[in-house]
């Protein structure tokens, strides 16, 4: 759940990040789409972007174990922002891309920006074959032509002191949240499309400071678009992706609302793959400890309850300072689950003043 | 005590305004003229360093083509899919008549942090207006007042812009000028650790800041000239106040003494003595300052005008207010006061408590150092010719230049001593005898008074000179280079081919003129298709050239550049210039073209045409016979219904070019009148401050049957004569700055050498307004003189010592 | 008639103080006079308008059969010129032009320059030898006595000395006021003298003493 994320490329050369920032979206959708439900999904074509809806994302995160046994995390991001729903091809920007990257060690947070201007090639999304990209920063499918695209991916980003190169293939289907991948976002029913494919498993090389550190582990990809994604009270959100020991897996958010009641959703996933989506108040989530990161005090502890399914958990971060210094910063790291269900898992949490 | 002390010393000015007026007046003037040419040079640099320092410039590498063309738009993408930090920039200009305007597209969401670029500073910008069709431009309130180039986007007020340039998304700039590759690309500094070097990965050539033309080197000799004339115009100014403290202490060496001999402590005298100066040169300051920046904001549309025909260095026709610079005047204006008044001061030191009241005038314990001063102006004379022989920098020129004014200086009192001593000799009237050996006496009071007036003629002369030869060799140039009678524009290529048809029965040669506004070595230029015509061969003269320049031309084997083109890209004959995208020529040789910034290069009309295939010639030259052209403009114009600024002849051309030449030295004759003025009022001040000193002088005389009137009349001959003397020998010095200015700073600063011509009717009008202007100055003290009641003259015979 | 100079009914203020109140006096051609009187009593400003320095409020001055009161500037300065020599207590040289040169100034001014005159002039006051000097190389009594030599190139008929004596010591001013008595006697001059000494002025033909601007004789011829 990052929406405003992307949105915030609109603003982001005012060099500060407000509440209002965050939200400003919200409201003025003049010409471009508005998700509908039911979702239909066309594939290899909905991987790609959608330049008639506003905001879209490539979200991959990686919980990844090295010889050692140190946990890492690794994130890769590619947000685009239409400012007119419509895909002009030269100097006219009217989509804009921001990418983001981070890399998380136990004591360590870095993290990478990259924009750059829709028309020109310096960034983009093709379908046959599957690219994503960003100046030298890649998400390249990998998979035979018969599978579908997201089923194998080469991801690589270089950041100042790090990169990372990491080999992804998918052991499951692709998954689709709320309602068959129409997912709504508040009580003001603002929705937006939302499949992820919560089942890679990763094997590559991660480079900090000149040190390569190959590493193993798995791997969540959400791919989302909408044009309205929040209302104009909520400023801020807690997200989780979870991948437990058995194999189920639990993407769950909480949308903070200064005016209403705070709006939340989850989607359990069977290792199968089947899914189950939960309407608003099956989630709980409860901040338990807060730390002190760049100058604000961030919740990186949280119990997560969803009773219908028996799960009451501690999600802790691995690394409470994950802070992405970028544009818009915010919070997002690798989380170690302890409770009813064990694992790990990311954790991603914005709006926090 | 100190402001007892105070209070007794300012009770003088209370009952001597007129000197209160001259010292305020002269602090103030000097003030004036130094801070209004620092006022005109701070603005210019502070102009130059914010264009150096748009988009972090004067810190960012670029990446450009070898050949100036813009970078292709794939080699951008490749740089940036390789991980390069590089961030695209397309530059270009717009025009329409005689509107311009620089665009600079930038792409803000790759620019370095160094560019801090308006979107980047936190202003209140509508970014989606910025990205989006129309667009925005940005720039100063002041570009936008001007004329500007008609259907642009919105513009949106900004600060730290240079002057006729805006700024806007790479987007708007590549609509708005056609141009879909980057200029050129800024380079981050901090490029990622893992990649090989830049310059291993690309063909485009990196430039560092320091080897792109500067305007601020540029201009710096013509801001080096500002300042000398400042400071000229300062020392002018301290010799002003000089001669009113002097005069002030005179007259109050009597309170002084009571001072003393009532108790006042030496340093207590002294301090009120300093402080009372301080007071005075703060208030005269400050009238300095109003005024100098009156001045300097005057002017600047002038200084602007000649900037950018000299050198097409842009700079705000207004002015700005800096608090330092006005803190610098200040100081200095105190510093001067401190210099002229230190003399005083030391006399205040060495004044005896109970010494005789006798007047004795002050000034003329100089008269042994005049020898002293001629052997010192001899070694400085020395020095100066030296440092022309050996010195090989603009900066020694001018040391040159300083060694010959002061040198001069010192020199001229005895020299007068000895003219006016020669003159007496050869006098047969008694009172010619006495005038001449009256004013010999007279000369050390007022020497500081006429040096003054020797630097401000001999500046004068000098840059008049200099200017007039610089004049000259550019009507002979325009002469050479507009020979075609007629120039007639048709308003389409229908109309230029009947035009064509019209005109071949009736002119002995019809020359197309052609041209391509263009990129030449990555500068804003113009590439001119030109007819082989014995016209240009024998007109345009060629500074420098391969053999057989001309030849080759008409063979379309090379090019010709301008010496601006030749300058700016470090061009020489033999080298290669790319036209266009796929024309590239040796250069065959380089002409003069004086007062266009632009690049500018020939080539040969089929050359051109192959070059620039979309373009056909609508203007063209015309060889008629003189007598015929009168009646083939009018004609041209019935005819073909042509408006009159399309049928051109080149009276009018000249005459436009003259205006912009006029326009380029504005500035230069400005500062030189009131550097004169200035000279006058030091004249008028030193005589004013003499006036009640050679009381006791003049009475004598009178008392021997000369009425006051004629000694009233004398004193305005002796001012005149004086003057005189001082033109004459203002004239070899000021002729001497000229050849130092041409053959000397001229070459230094721009690698060319004019020659020099001599202007007797400037001389002669010179000397007239010298003349006046030491009538005026003598004017006042001799009206008083004649006006002086006997009373006064009578107290000089008085007995009471 | 042999009366060189007549002055009536003279008066003179400076700034509302009466300095003469109505002067009356007459000189004959070739008489000496002594003009006695305290400081302040009027003696030096009778003597300028003798001198056709200054201008008399009301009176009139005759001089050699020419009223002087009524003249313009620049005949009261030529009047000055041709008929009269001054000789002032500071001597009053001309710094510029040395001594030979100071001599000759009046005399060439008045168009009548005798170089004989000068030579016999200089010869007798003693300064044949310093006629190239300047004046600021002299002593006072060699100042004063080229200050007479000026006074008496243009043989003047009047020759007004103001305390010429007054700079000097007693015995260079009896010197150079014995020079002067002599010269003036052989020129046939007239002279008028202001003195405040009774002794030098006992040595002169006649003596007016002026108190507060009124004059009482105190001797005869």
């Amino acid at each position: 759940m990052k929406a405003s994320l992307c949105a915030a490329v609109l603003y982001l050369f005012t060099g500060h990040a407000t509440a209002q920032g965050f939200a400003g979206l919200g409201t003025e959708v003049q010409g471009f789409a508005i998700p509908q439900s039911p979702a239909i999904f066309d594939f290899p074509a909905d991987h790609g972007a959608h330049p008639v809806y506003r905001i879209e994302w490539w979200y991959l995160t990686a919980n990844l174990t090295g010889d050692d046994g140190t946990a890492y995390g690794a994130q890769w991001t590619l947000f685009r922002s239409a400012l007119t729903p419509a895909d002009a091809p030269g100097w006219e920007a009217s989509q804009l891309w921001m990418a983001h990257a981070g890399l998380t060690t136990p004591g360590a947070h870095l993290s990478a920006e990259r924009l750059a201007r829709g028309g020109i090639g310096q960034a983009g999304v093709t379908t046959t074959p599957f690219t994503a990209w960003i100046d030298d920063w890649s998400m390249i499918s990998t998979a035979p032509a018969t599978a579908d695209a997201l089923d194998a991916l080469s991801i690589r980003a270089i950041g100042d002191g790090f990169s990372y190169d990491l080999s992804l293939t998918a052991n499951g289907p692709l998954i689709y949240h709320g309602q068959a991948g129409y997912s709504v976002k508040s009580a003001q029913s603002q929705a937006s499309y939302y499949y992820s494919q919560p089942f890679y498993t990763v094997s590559g090389t991660l480079s900090l400071a000149d040190h390569q550190i190959p590493v193993t582990g798995t791997a969540w990809l959400d791919r989302e678009w909408s044009s309205q994604p929040l209302s104009e009270t909520q400023d801020g959100w807690d997200w989780v992706s979870l991948q437990f020991d058995d194999g189920a897996r639990l993407m769950g958010f909480t949308l903070r609302d200064s005016a209403a009641a705070d709006f939340t959703a989850a989607t359990w996933i069977a290792p199968d793959g089947t899914t189950q989506s939960y309407p608003d108040g099956a989630l709980r989530m409860t901040a338990l400890a807060q730390s002190e990161v760049a100058m604000r005090a961030i919740p990186t502890t949280w119990r997560v309850e969803l009773p219908d399914r028996g799960l009451d958990i501690t999600a802790t971060a691995l690394n409470p300072q994950s802070w992405m210094d970028v544009s818009i910063p915010y919070w997002e790291g690798p989380v170690t689950i302890t409770g009813t269900h064990q694992g790990r898992g990311y954790l991603e949490m914005t709006g926090y003043e | 005590m100190i402001y007892a002390a105070l209070l007794t010393l300012f009770s003088h000015w209370r009952r001597h305004p007129g000197q209160l007026t001259m010292l305020v007046l002269g602090l103030a003037l000097a003030t004036a003229l130094w801070s209004g040419v620092q006022a005109i040079n701070t603005q210019a640099r502070t102009a130059y360093a914010e264009a150096a320092a748009t988009l972090g410039q004067d810190r960012l590498d670029r990446l450009v083509r070898a050949d100036g063309h813009p970078v292709p738009l794939a080699d951008y993408i490749a740089l940036r899919r390789a991980g390069y930090l590089v961030s695209p920039v397309i530059s270009g200009e717009l025009r329409s008549g005689d509107a311009r305007l620089r665009l600079l597209g930038i792409d803000p969401l790759t620019a370095p942090p160094e560019a801090n670029t308006p979107t980047q500073q936190g202003t209140n910008l509508d970014l989606g207006a910025f990205f989006m069709a129309p667009g925005l431009l940005l720039m100063t309130a002041e570009t936008a007042a001007a004329a500007l180039p008609p259907d642009l986007p919105p513009i949106r007020i900004a600060t730290g812009i240079p002057p006729r340039a805006a700024l806007t998304d790479i987007g708007t700039a590549a609509r708005l000028l056609g141009q879909s590759d980057p200029s050129y690309l800024l380079v981050w500094r901090e490029q990622p650790a893992h990649l090989p070097p830049l310059v291993t990965a690309t063909t485009l050539q990196p430039v560092a800041p320091e080897q792109r033309a500067d305007p601020a080197q540029l201009t710096e000799s013509f801001h080096l000239n500002l300042t000398a004339f400042g400071l000229l115009a300062f020392a002018v100014g301290l010799f002003i106040v000089h001669a009113a403290i002097g005069l002030a202490f005179e007259q109050r060496r009597a309170t002084m003494r009571s001072l003393r001999a009532l108790g006042l402590p030496l340093r207590s005298l002294l301090m009120a003595f300093t402080l009372e100066l301080a007071v005075l040169s703060l208030f005269a300051g400050l009238i300095g300052l109003i005024l100098g920046y009156s001045i300097a904001a005057a002017l600047m549309p002038g200084v602007a005008g000649s900037l950018r025909g000299l050198y097409g260095a842009d700079l705000p026709g207004t002015l700005s207010f800096d608090p330092l610079w006005a803190l610098a005047a200040l100081a200095m204006t105190l510093a001067g006061a401190g210099l002229a008044g230190a003399q005083a001061m030391r006399r205040t030191a060495r004044l005896p408590i109970l010494a005789p009241a006798l007047p004795q005038a002050w000034q003329q314990a100089a008269t042994h150092h005049m020898r002293r001063q001629a052997y010192i102006a001899l070694a400085l004379l020395g020095l100066s010719g030296m440092l022309v022989l050996w010195g090989d920098n603009l900066f020694l020129g001018f040391v040159a230049v300083a060694c010959l004014f002061l040198g001069a200086a010192l020199l001229l009192p005895i020299t007068l001593a000895q003219l006016l001593g020669l003159i007496q000799s050869r006098t047969r009237s008694a009172l010619g005898e006495w005038l001449f050996a009256d004013t010999r006496q007279q000369l050390p009071g007022l020497s500081l008074a006429l040096m003054a007036l020797l630097l401000a003629l001999a500046a004068n002369i000098g840059v008049s000179t200099m200017v007039g030869s610089f004049r000259t060799t550019f009507v002979g140039w325009l002469d050479q280079r507009l020979v075609a009678e007629l120039y007639v524009t048709a308003p389409n290529e229908a109309e230029a081919a009947r035009l064509v048809a019209y005109l071949n029965p009736r002119t002995e040669a019809i020359l197309p003129v052609v041209w391509a506004d263009t990129t030449l070595a990555g500068r804003p230029g113009a590439v001119y298709g030109q007819a082989d015509h014995p016209t240009f061969r024998d007109h345009w003269p060629l500074i420098a050239a391969l053999p057989d320049a001309w030849d080759r031309l008409a063979l379309g084997e090379g090019v010709l550049i301008n010496e601006q083109l030749a300058r700016f890209a470090r061009l020489a004959p033999g080298d290669s210039l790319t036209i266009s995208q796929d024309t590239t020529l040796p250069i065959l040789g380089v002409y003069s073209d004086y007062g266009n910034p632009e690049a500018q290069a020939i080539v040969t009309l089929d050359r051109f045409i192959a070059a620039f295939p979309t373009i056909t010639p609508t203007r063209f030259a015309l060889r008629v016979a003189p007598a015929q052209t009168a009646a083939l403009a009018s004609a041209l114009r019935d005819e073909f219904g042509l408006p009159a600024d399309a049928v051109i002849n080149q009276t009018q051309i000249k005459r436009f070019s003259l205006e912009i030449f006029e326009q380029t030295f504005l500035i230069t004759g400005a500062l030189n009148l009131l550097t004169l003025g200035v000279a006058g009022f030091a004249l008028l001040t030193g005589l004013l401050t003499l006036a009640d000193m050679r009381l006791p002088q003049l009475a004598p005389v009178w008392a021997l049957g000369i009425t006051r009137a004629r000694l009233a009349r004398f004193e305005l001959i002796r001012s005149v004569v004086l003057a005189a003397l001082t033109f004459f020998l203002a004239v070899p010095v000021g002729l001497a700055l000229a050849w130092l200015l041409l053959a000397v700073i001229n070459v230094q600063a721009f690698g060319w050498r004019l020659p020099m011509q001599i202007f007797p009717n400037d001389g002669l009008r010179l000397l007239a307004l010298s003349l006046i202007a030491a009538t005026m100055a003598a004017a006042l003290p001799a009206l008083r003189l004649a006006r002086i009641s006997p009373g006064r003259l009578l107290k000089v015979f008085a007995h009471e010592s | 008639m042999n009366m060189l100079l007549q002055i009536d009914g003279l008066t003179k203020a400076y700034d509302t103080v009466a300095v003469l109140k109505g002067v009356s006096l007459s000189l004959d051609h070739g008489q000496s006079l002594a003009l006695t009187g305290e400081s302040g009593s009027g003696k030096s400003t009778l003597l300028h308008l003798i001198g056709a320095l200054d201008t008399p409020d009301s009176g009139t001055i005759l001089l050699d059969g020419v009223e002087i009161t009524g003249l313009n500037d620049t005949a009261r300065a030529a009047v000055l010129r041709d008929r009269i020599g001054l000789v002032f207590q500071q001597f009053n040289l001309i710094p510029s032009l040395n001594v030979a040169q100071n001599i000759a100034f009046q005399a060439r001014l008045a168009r009548c320059h005798d170089p004989a005159r000068d030579a016999l002039l200089a010869q007798r006051l003693g300064l044949s030898d310093l006629l190239s000097r300047y004046p600021e190389a002299l002593s006072g009594g060699q100042q004063q006595r080229v200050a007479i030599a000026r006074a008496l190139a243009h043989a003047p008929k009047l020759i007004l000395a103001d305390e010429p004596t007054g700079n000097l010591d007693e015995a260079t001013g009896d010197l150079v006021l014995d020079l002067l008595l002599e010269l003036v006697a052989e020129t046939g001059a007239a002279l008028m003298m202001v003195t405040h000494s009774t002794r030098l002025a006992a040595r002169l033909d006649r003596r007016l003493h002026l108190s507060r601007g009124e004059l009482t004789q105190t001797g005869s011829v």
